[in-house]
């Protein structure tokens, strides 16, 4: 594995548990994992119960919502997970997330009244202090960090 | 909810959260101190489990979603225990940053439910 975008090792063990794991759960890493994880639960909790009570009022944004949390939640798994496969699933989650928030942010700048509910993504994840808006892009920093591990995986 | 109790328990979160970023940037492994912020976080949460039991049967009724409050409330009360997890299983400096991101992200849920039960805008 490359030395690049690894810790130095603050105990051997753990380096070798974070290698038979994951290539790119280690070092920093880990914190977004966390963070992905976190928003996640937040982001699926919020529109099941969106869902749940007041589906009628806006289907779009609310089905928008469930996606965005689903996406999220293949994104901390393929994070999470090892190998060449979940490394392209992670790209293709996180792209999507960062087109999701990018596009639907402008969206909801130019005309709000196509989302009259809040979604994640709405004015770049306002409603989430901007974390969807910064988290998809240290995830391409950090996944284009971890590239030469899965290579040589 | 009770306000005063809410206004609290968010401080000792956030504190609790940048004590815990501080100190695994720098480097320290979890220790007592770190798991001991979040064990607080935590106990505080069960307690708002309590008082939003107990509240609405007292006249202090949420004035938003009570499903949506619950939500927020569970979520909230599965994250320092899930982060004090990863922290024993794995013990290097990131582990600490994580259990303070938990401990941030129970601070901005708790501010959040406390807008449901006492602020309608609607």
């Amino acid at each position: 594995m490359s030395a690049r975008g690894t810790e130095a090792p603050e105990s051997p063990t753990v380096v070798t548990m974070a290698e038979k794991r994951s290539t790119r759960a280690v070092g920093v890493g880990r914190v977004l994992i966390a963070v992905y994880a976190i928003l996640a639960l937040g982001a699926t909790a919020r529109s099941v119960v969106q869902i749940a009570t007041k589906f009628d009022t806006a289907p779009v944004a609310y089905l928008l919502s469930a996606l965005a949390g689903v996406v999220y939640i293949v994104a901390t798994v393929a994070l999470l997970n090892r190998g060449r496969t979940w490394y392209l699933v992670a790209w293709i989650t996180i792209s999507f997330e960062l087109l999701g928030v990018i596009v639907v942010g402008l969206l909801s700048v130019v005309d709000p009244a196509l989302f009259p509910a809040d979604t994640v993504w709405s004015f770049f994840g306002r409603g989430y202090l901007f974390i969807p808006l910064l988290l998809p892009v240290l995830g391409i920093v950090w996944l284009l960090r971890t590239r030469s591990a899965v290579e040589a995986a | 909810m009770i306000e005063w109790f809410t206004t609290a328990q968010v401080v000792v979160a956030v504190a609790a959260g940048l004590l815990a970023v501080i100190l695994g940037l720098a480097g320290r492994l979890p220790n007592d101190l770190v798991l001991g912020a979040a064990a607080l976080v935590e106990l505080l949460l069960i307690a708002q489990v309590v008082v939003a039991l107990v509240a609405p049967a007292v006249g202090n009724a949420p004035t938003g979603s009570g499903l949506e409050f619950w939500v927020y409330l569970v979520s909230a009360a599965l994250l320092p225990p899930l982060a004090v997890f990863w922290a024993l299983v794995e013990r290097n400096r990131w582990s600490t940053v994580i259990v303070g991101v938990a401990c941030l992200a129970v601070a901005v849920m708790l501010y959040r439910m406390g807008q449901i039960w006492f602020v309608q805008v609607a």
